[in-house]
């Protein structure tokens, strides 16, 4: 009885921490107009063009990383997988550095290292910027990805399924295309949905590379701005449950349920 | 594990291939860790022992050990410990209430889902939620007012402070906690408690004795990983406080903007001491989660 009147007491405490924050940001995202409720901070957020430009500009780097994500995290776990086993620590080790060494350290060395008089001078032109920044996020995003997708192969037979599509002629291309992707689709898409809501809301890497992302666009308006940054905080918080949402989604349908429908 | 070691060996593949180019396939990840993560970072602690010039020395290092940056190092070090023990002591109360509380069945599933998004909202956002909720004109700060006539203002709260920014970074260190350490309570067997209940202990007993031990090691693990995760964050701050709070994120980006040091060099060795902060971290989080693993097997 009494292990659960504590446990009533810790959830009622998480609950009101939690709820407080979210009350508060949705009530004060209503105050702009004077003596009433009203939704005039979110119809300036929606009509101001930069955030139509800063959000559009994430959402297109974000499928970028995600795109650039699987195509190095795929063939690189399905290989280890297959051929070295005995350097899975290693890569391991690898992908878990970007939470060991914060983005602000890893995006300082970026700019050092990629600046207008270096051997890749990436940061001479926008386009450049843009594809350093595309592989920022995709660091930052390894962790994750790689975890997703290892633990989607270790569920499938990776040997038995790439010995059949190899005596019935498939080259490797193939194999990772079309036989591997698909069987571990579930375990991409929950690292791809959790890669897209870190490149949406993610500040430091776009603000010291100067690129017009919607992270350092909400750090403006908050700094300029009254009621239109907790209205931005509403709408961030809803981008981020959808992805969640997503992610749910995607767990529920399993690989054997998929198999027994086709 | 059976099937994985049957997997190790595949001789009579190898004979097939004929060229030894199978080391070709992890090139593409090999160039990518190399250039956009290692090359980087290995840059920076390069740039740290070394002078303006390119010859080797250990002054940058040395320069850290002034009264600005050490306060800076000492207050983020500190807020991160702060912000990591309070997160783990109530995630850890919530988790356990969630899976071993007696709590309705569905409470569960939601806590989950909730601690998912709540530990990726971070950031600019979440500085600006806490602003309009105990802001100078904040939702709470405005009720307290109103309805209790006490004005958390006049009481020295400020949310641009040690205690401020604290209770904002709980908002994703406790549904951290709770994502992490469910599992390692899921993994507390029945048969201990049902054993410790027969030889007479009382449920303090059993947690003091029995649980807290076997957690030990999770728990200190999981306490590094918050440490960590709050030590590097930037933007949170960043939005809340400007550059009010000298925090060592913040000095490292008003350096990397403007140089505010006036010293390269030194604003490698900043990110240097960043790096050497957080690899502790991580490297106990390691070496106890290999600890752990022993029990929950």
């Amino acid at each position: 009885m009494r292990a659960r009147v504590w446990s009533w007491a810790a959830l009622a405490v998480g609950i009101i921490y939690f709820a407080l924050p979210l009350i508060g940001t949705v009530e004060f995202s209503l105050r702009k107009r004077r003596g009433e409720y009203s939704f005039d901070a979110y119809r300036w957020v929606f009509e101001d063009p930069r955030f139509r430009e800063t959000f559009s500009y994430s959402v297109v780097m974000a499928l970028f990383t995600i795109a650039v994500g699987i195509l190095i995290v795929v063939p690189t776990a399905y290989w280890v997988r297959m051929r070295y086993p005995r350097l899975r620590p290693l890569v391991e080790f690898i992908t878990l550095l970007p939470l060991v060494i914060p983005p602000i350290v890893i995006v300082f060395g970026y700019i050092r290292l990629f600046n207008t008089s270096s051997v890749l001078p990436l940061t001479g032109t926008a386009t450049g910027t843009n594809v350093l920044l595309m592989m920022g996020y995709a660091t930052l995003s390894l962790p994750y990805m790689y975890r997703a997708v290892d633990t989607g192969l270790r569920a499938i037979d990776v040997r038995t399924l790439t010995e059949a599509a190899q005596s019935l002629g498939a080259g490797w291309g193939t194999i990772l295309g079309r036989v591997i992707l698909p069987n571990v689709l579930v375990a991409v898409l929950s690292g791809a949905f959790l890669t897209f809501a870190i490149v949406i809301g993610e500040f430091v890497m776009a603000a010291l590379l100067n690129r017009p992302a919607f992270g350092p666009y909400l750090q403006l308006i908050g700094a300029n701005r009254a009621y239109e940054p907790a209205a931005l905080a509403v709408i961030a918080f809803a981008i981020t449950w959808f992805c969640m949402g997503l992610i749910q989604l995607a767990t529920h349908l399993s690989p054997h349920s998929r198999a027994r429908r086709s | 594990m059976a099937a994985e070691d049957a997997s190790l060996t595949p001789p009579q593949r190898r004979k097939r291939t004929g060229l030894p180019l199978a080391w070709l396939g992890l090139l593409p990840f090999a160039i990518f860790a190399t250039l956009f993560l290692i090359l980087p970072t290995m840059y920076i602690v390069v740039g740290a022992f070394r002078t303006a010039d390119g010859t080797p020395t250990l002054a940058n290092i040395v320069n850290l050990f002034q009264p600005s940056i050490l306060s800076a190092y000492w207050i983020s070090i500190r807020i991160s410990v702060a912000s990591a023990f309070l997160g783990c002591v109530i995630g850890f109360a919530i988790a356990a209430a969630v899976t071993l509380g007696k709590l309705p069945h569905w409470i569960r599933g939601p806590v989950m889902t909730f601690s998912g998004v709540a530990s990726n909202f971070a950031g600019v956002p979440l500085s600006f939620a806490f602003l309009a909720t105990l802001g100078r004109v904040g939702l709470v700060t405005v009720l307290m007012r109103e309805w209790f006539g006490v004005n958390i203002y006049a009481l020295g709260f400020n949310l641009l402070s040690f205690w401020g920014l604290t209770l904002v970074y709980l908002f994703f260190q406790i549904p951290l906690m709770v994502l992490i350490i469910t599992p390692a309570l899921d993994g507390m067997k029945r048969e201990w408690r049902e054993a410790a209940d027969i030889l007479g202990a009382s449920g303090a007993q059993y947690w003091r004795i029995v649980a807290l031990p076997i957690l030990l090691p999770s728990l200190l693990g999981t306490f590094a990983l918050l440490f960590a995760n709050s030590f590097g964050a930037v933007a949170t701050a960043y939005a809340l406080t400007g550059s009010s709070l000298s925090i060592v994120p913040i000095v490292l980006f008003a350096q990397i903007r403007g140089d505010v040091l006036q010293d390269p060099h030194l604003g490698y060795a900043l990110a240097f001491g960043m790096i050497v902060v957080t690899g502790i971290a991580n490297g106990i989080y390691v070496w106890l989660r290999a600890r752990t693993e022993r029990w929950t097997r």
